[in-house]
């Protein structure tokens, strides 16, 4: 019976911890608590988005700001988890910060949007006709007296000028009209702005100057493009700017299909989003059908008119429909964002990422093919040049790999590209304390010494400096990890893991290896 | 199998050689620097990054040329887009950047939906039949200008501050000395890797602070392992001129440093030769960094050393000298 030893013992902790953290890998049908314990493969290497969202919290006191982050953080996961990714990753980062990762996504737009729509639902009344005309003069006039402030504007402004300067005929120096309304023209039923001048409407609407140059209780909205026909005029919409229904009114929303017999061609065989409303907002939306009977209203989705059907009687029950011309998964994602509620503060992208699955599934193959290529002419060399220390070597280095993979597992790491490339350097440098072992080793086998007390000797004496040379790098691994952000950390991680695998390696795995197999008896040659 | 058994190279005798090649290349490093400046990645700038793959699915139709793309960019908008190849021309991978407008905030966003549009209409028969969003984007990078700098102060701040934690510990286990001339070497090292970088144009990504940052591990631990057996040595050999001792711990420590700098070695050229386009520059990075490291740890670390000693003995002589005279 040999007598117990720590290095033995730990020698056995390690294997376990390493075949544990493994197994699931190669091992199917593993109980659940145990299988759980996966590699996950970044972004890089699996393709998906990334997307860092900054929360703007400058409408919001610092108690609310807080609680806003948070609350935005279980509505971005709801509606995640509702779109179907597995496995996604949303972290808060510093104060106002949100990262998202939704790895294996391919329809990032759509995800995109989901994830950003503030989703402010609103009802409101559309202005009659001679109100609406009414409301758009005044702007006109107003955005005329103060061209100054809207650059864009002014430069469309001069180009009519200089036209206009052109014509035969005396006394029309100048245009009939203002500038703003030049950009909108009369349809059939509505006003509409032309596909080259949108981009410019849209930035108009939403800058708050403008907002100041529309007479109080009115407000400018577009109708949603057509995402069908990207090219096509959108509808612009004069509304009342009270708040008749908001989305804290609405009980749930649901995806329906149009029959093909509806005589309406907006829903007729087509997607289309079918709300409840609460008790109270039934009652709200029976009194504001009641009061405007032939008016239309328009159903307002972050300040984007969805639909503006008209009301044709007093509607009770609290049911409405918002159609628009969805694709069904347009539809879907519209039901989603409206169910999960609005973002209390909102929230626009500081950086995105996105990776095609293809490249990563090419990385996976070409940095593992470099790892094994890499690993193979290392082992080869090792055996060649060391004999029997060497395949001791090569065997501990195939274990030091295990080791690193089962350690990022059990601490929920992610294996990146960077980090692939990391462990294929491990590989290189994880030999150095072989090395550095065997060239001491050698020595004291000059000197004359039997190969156990050469082994004894080059051991105490090389591992000072396998403690001094790995120790100064794990500081670097700890610092780095401390201050560092996002892909740095996790070079650490992978850093610090390789570090303290390959010195167990070699100063205690390998140590017995040799004390087991090779000094055995009286050994008289050390083949190394 | 042995190479390099008892050598003895005066390596500190050749330290003026040293000193000249490695502030040759230095200086060209710093002008690479200074000129050229450095090439950030959109990770660490802000903008737009988009790597695209071009190559049809049907093999009759026209390969798509650079300057097709750089025509559809120009025309649309972005005349200052940079598009450079990926790969070999065949692949028909192109890597488009288009750095932020400074003014416009949040314009990146529309810039991104935009170029993918742009291509997915210009190029119809390149397209058709593949997956836009698996295939043919092959990644899309979007930085804010606010987060670009910020990732880039934090990582030029971590690695800072971990040298300076790496000088106390040297400074603890051996001599200040020791660890300021460890950190020099470091610092000679980066700085070449960077002007190489520098002076051909090629992108500082998060893969290569990655690869800078292993660098300066693998560099000072090679450091130090002289360090430790000039230590040793001088317990023994009190008598010996320090020179001497170092130069005969570079030599005892030297089949070791050559022996690491190979297995090293052969792993990042693995990497450089079969790891792939993404690995590409990463691992171009490493080879350089390993035999830079291994260089500055033979030839100018410990030399330093010898040199500053010597200063600092004359310094002190001359003091006596001084205190003598009174």
């Amino acid at each position: 019976m040999k007598k117990f030893s720590w290095r033995g013992l730990s020698i056995i902790i390690f294997i376990c911890i390493t075949a544990f953290y493994l197994a699931p890998m190669a091992i199917p049908n593993l109980p659940e608590w145990w299988a759980k314990h996966k590699l996950k493969l970044g972004l890089d290497l699996r393709g998906g988005m990334q997307i860092l969202l900054e929360v703007d919290t400058s409408a919001l006191s610092a108690a609310d700001a807080r609680g806003a982050v948070d609350q935005n953080i279980k509505i971005i996961r709801e509606r995640i988890d509702q779109f179907g990714v597995a496995e996604p990753s949303i972290q808060k980062l510093g104060d106002n910060r949100i990262m998202v990762q939704l790895p294996g996504v391919s329809d990032f737009e759509a995800a995109e949007n989901l994830i950003q729509q503030t989703a402010m639902l609103e009802f409101k009344v559309v202005a009659q006709s001679d109100e609406a005309k009414r409301v758009l003069d005044i702007i006109d006039s107003n955005i005329s007296a103060n061209l100054d402030k809207f650059p864009a504007l002014a430069e469309l402004d001069k180009l009519d000028k200089d036209i206009m300067a052109d014509s035969d005929t005396l006394g029309i120096s100048s245009p009939s009209s203002g500038v703003f309304s030049s950009l909108i023209r009369l349809g059939e039923m509505d006003y509409e702005v032309q596909y080259d001048s949108i981009r410019l409407m849209q930035d108009l609407v939403a800058d708050s100057l403008f907002q100041q140059m529309v007479p109080a209780g009115w407000q400018i909205s577009l109708e949603r493009a057509d995402s069908a026909n990207p090219r096509a005029d959108r509808v612009l919409h004069v509304l009342s700017s009270a708040v008749e229904l908001s989305g804290n009114d609405l009980s749930r929303a649901k995806v329906e299909y149009g029959s093909s017999t509806s005589t309406d061609p907006r829903v007729a065989n087509k997607p289309y989003v079918s709300i409840e409303l609460k008790r109270e907002g039934a009652r709200k939306f029976e009194r504001v059908t009641a009061d405007n009977i032939g008016k239309r209203l328009a159903i307002v989705l972050d300040n984007v008119v969805y639909s503006a059907p008209n009301i044709q009687e007093r509607i009770a029950g609290g049911r409405a429909q918002i159609t628009g011309r969805f694709s069904s998964a347009e539809a879907t994602e519209l039901a989603i964002v409206l169910n999960t509620g609005n973002l209390i503060a909102p929230i626009s992208p500081v950086s995105t990422s996105i990776i095609g699955a293809t490249l990563g599934s090419d990385s996976i193959k070409s940095g593992s093919m470099a790892g094994l290529i890499g690993l193979g002419i290392v082992m080869l060399f090792m055996l060649v040049y060391y004999k029997v220390g060497g395949l001791l070597t090569d065997f501990t280095l195939v274990f030091n790999m295990g080791f690193i993979l089962a350690m990022l597992i059990a601490f929920g790491g992610t294996l990146t590209l960077p980090g692939i490339a990391g462990m294929i350097l491990t590989i290189g440098m994880a030999v150095d304390a072989n090395v550095l072992i065997f060239e001491r080793v050698r020595e004291e086998l000059d000197t004359g010494k039997t190969p156990r007390s050469a082994v004894d000797a080059g051991y105490n004496r090389a591992a000072i400096t396998v403690w001094d040379s790995n120790l100064t790098t794990l500081i670097a691994a700890a610092v780095l990890f401390q201050f560092g952000t996002g892909p740095v950390r996790g070079f650490a991680v992978t850093l610090a893991i390789g570090i303290v695998g390959s010195m167990f390696c070699a100063l205690v795995f390998l140590r017995s290896l040799f004390d087991t197999f090779v000094l055995t008896g009286s050994t008289k040659k050390l083949s190394i | 199998m042995r190479f390099l058994t008892k050598t003895n190279i005066p390596f500190i005798r050749m330290r003026k050689i040293a000193y000249t090649i490695s502030i040759i290349v230095i200086l060209a490093s710093l002008i690479g620097l200074f000129v050229r400046g450095l090439n950030w990645s959109i990770e660490f700038s802000s903008g737009v990054a988009a790597k695209v793959n071009l190559k049809a699915a049907s093999a009759s139709v026209e390969p798509v040329q650079i300057d097709d793309l750089r025509n559809v960019l120009k025309i649309n908008g972005y005349p200052e887009a940079e598009i450079q190849h990926v790969g070999s021309v065949e692949d028909a991978t192109f890597m488009i950047k288009i750095k932020s407008r400074q003014s416009e905030d949040g314009a990146a966003t529309d810039t991104k939906t935009e170029i993918i549009d742009l291509i997915n209409e210009n190029f119809p028969e390149h397209v058709v039949g593949r997956d836009l969003n698996r295939d043919v984007i092959a990644e899309i990078y979007e930085v804010g200008p606010k987060v670009g700098g910020e990732l880039r102060t934090n990582a030029l701040m971590a690695i800072g501050i971990s040298l300076i934690f790496m000088i106390i510990f040297i400074w603890f286990r051996f001599e200040l000395i020791f660890g300021i001339m460890a950190i020099v070497a470091l610092a000679h090292d980066v700085l070449i890797v960077i002007g190489v970088f520098a002076l051909t144009g090629k992108e500082i990504s998060v893969q290569i602070i990655a690869a800078l940052l292993t660098i300066v591990g693998y560099s000072i631990n090679d450091t130090i392992v002289i360090f430790d057996r000039v230590r040793e040595d001088l317990k023994i050999r009190r008598k010996d001129p320090l020179e001497v001792i170092i130069n005969d711990a570079i030599n005892e420590t030297l089949s070791r440093t050559i022996i690491t700098a190979l297995t090293t070695f052969i792993a990042t050229l693995s990497l450089y030769l079969f790891g792939g386009q993404v690995l590409h520059d990463f691992a171009l990075a490493m080879c350089i960094g390993v035999v830079v490291g291994t260089y500055s740890t033979i030839f100018v670390a410990s030399s330093l050393i010898v040199d500053f000693t010597k200063l600092a003995h004359k310094e002190k002589k001359a003091a006596q000298k001084l205190s003598k005279r009174k």
